[in-house]
């Protein structure tokens, strides 16, 4: 379907350029925490790319447009060539942006990041208290690592972003959260209530929470950001609501293949985190070149423009400005990518995202009950 | 805005940074996993912003490369206000 010769280019649609270039490392992680958006079957995926393999990745991203470039997995740190390609990416021209847990970080890393040029460091925090995040995360010693890294990284002057998972078991303490992150000094703090992809839509039953705990946390959240304004306080708070929530999809990233190009560890080539899963054949950077991926591929042109679409969205007033939603949630809820996403009220298929939220009230799961993201559960979920 | 505000040395935040897109064909701000597109006035005072020289001196500069464009101290000083109280800059 994608041999090399070949353009699926849509005539008429001129795509925008990657703006921003996601580089997914590595699928290895210490921590196992239950919401993670990386494939169920992250343990039987191919190779990683080489250091040179990479580093040509990025010029040629780079040529397209892109100009963020994150680093992330899996937890970025066990690679061991990572300030080599930071330096790369930074010499290219990219704000370099850092996504971990914290774990596998030291201050001698922390400052010889610094001196290859990383821009920022963003950590994840499972939690506000050391109980509930060391049991998420499936590691005694995570917090206590976690704070002194958030320490590290701003003494040693880098911008920080935190960022919280939020789900049903820690967002009713949205306010510790806030207190820590600014005792913290954090420059950004992404609030971010779990999206249900890969890792957290297996464990959907015991992640989502209810309407009122969301609504609590979200009145929480504004009366900070108030007091924050009030004391011209420079710390920006993200507040990021589930779509489970909306009776409209969100424009899962600004459209398919219009901004977003994420590269997975063995080279295949995503407009999204969690595309894989589609019976949708995507390129690889092995064998072709980004500029053929990004415009001509088969895979990042499946779902550009809107001659795709089914009803309701093909007649719908409103698909220009969401593009029908996410195709990952239309193809994991409904078995059909090209579907609405069911988050529309005016898809066939809401009455699953109104289940899902009684589910939230009546049958939730304990903390206990989720799966761990490792690669023993990956193997018995993804046999073969 | 006072003769005193016009002393004072605009600098970039702490991880942010300037710089031209050939792609976009704009000046842009890119910060912690963002990007502000900026419009040429906007892009051409942010050039300015050296953390050496006081907003005083970067306006008698554009006024200087820009004579024929009315208002400019204003708009230079609207800008800048806007800038700092986003955070995307500092005065010392």
């Amino acid at each position: 379907m994608n041999g090399s010769g070949s353009s699926f280019a849509k005539p008429g649609h001129t795509p925008g350029p990657p703006l921003w270039l996601l580089a997914e490392l590595t699928y290895r992680c210490p921590l196992q925490c239950p919401y993670c958006s990386n494939p169920l079957d992250f343990a039987k995926q191919g190779e990683e790319l080489s250091t040179a393999q990479w580093i040509e990745v990025f010029r040629q991203a780079r040529e397209l447009g892109a100009a963020q470039l994150g680093f992330s997995g899996g937890e970025p740190l066990v690679r061991q060539d990572l300030a080599e390609l930071i330096a790369a990416a930074r010499e290219l021209g990219y704000y370099t942006n850092l996504i971990t847990s914290g774990i596998g970080l030291s201050e001698a890393r922390i400052a010889e990041f610094a001196a290859a040029g990383l821009d920022h460091i963003q950590i994840s925090f499972q939690a506000a208290d050391e109980e509930v995040n060391n049991l998420l995360a499936g590691s005694d010693k995570a917090f206590a690592q976690k704070l002194a890294m958030a320490r590290a990284v701003k003494k040693h002057g880098y911008p920080m972003v935190l960022n919280f998972v939020t789900h049903r078991h820690n967002i009713d303490q949205i306010e510790r959260i806030i207190e820590l992150c600014l005792e913290l000094e954090a420059d950004f703090v992404e609030l971010a209530t779990c999206q249900f992809y890969g890792w957290a839509e297996l464990n959907r039953a015991g992640l989502l929470p209810t309407r009122a705990q969301l609504e609590r946390a979200e009145r929480i959240t504004n009366e900070w950001r108030d007091k924050l304004a009030a004391q011209k306080h420079p710390c920006k708070l993200i507040f990021v609501t589930p779509d489970y929530y909306e009776e409209r999809p969100k424009a899962c990233m600004n459209g398919w293949g219009n901004l977003f190009l994420d590269i997975t560890p063995d080279g295949t080539a995503l407009p999204c985190h969690s595309a894989r899963q589609l019976p949708v054949q995507f390129p690889n950077v092995r064998e072709h070149s980004l500029q053929h991926i990004w415009f001509e591929s088969f895979g990042f042109n499946r779902y550009r423009g809107d001659d795709w679409m089914p009803e309701p969205c093909r007649s719908c007033d409103e698909k220009d400005r969401d593009f029908g939603g996410c195709r990952c949630q239309a193809f994991m809820l409904t078995g059909n990518a090209d579907n609405a996403d069911p988050v529309c009220s005016k898809s066939a298929h809401h009455g699953l995202i109104l289940d899902a939220r009684r589910e939230a009230e009546e049958a939730p799961l304990a903390l206990d009950e989720l799966v761990p993201r490792n690669v023993r559960a990956s193997q018995i979920i993804c046999k073969g | 805005m006072s003769e005193d505000i016009q002393q004072k040395i605009p600098v970039l935040r702490r991880g942010f940074r300037f710089q031209w897109e050939p792609v976009q064909g704009c000046h842009v701000l890119l910060y912690p996993e963002g990007m502000i597109q900026l419009n040429g006035s906007a892009g051409a005072i942010l050039a300015e912003v050296d953390g050496e020289r006081s907003i005083a001196a970067i306006i008698g500069d554009l006024r200087a490369r820009f004579p024929d464009v009315q208002g400019i101290a204003e708009d230079i000083l609207v800008f800048l206000e806007v800038a700092h109280e986003r955070f995307w800059i500092e005065l010392r």
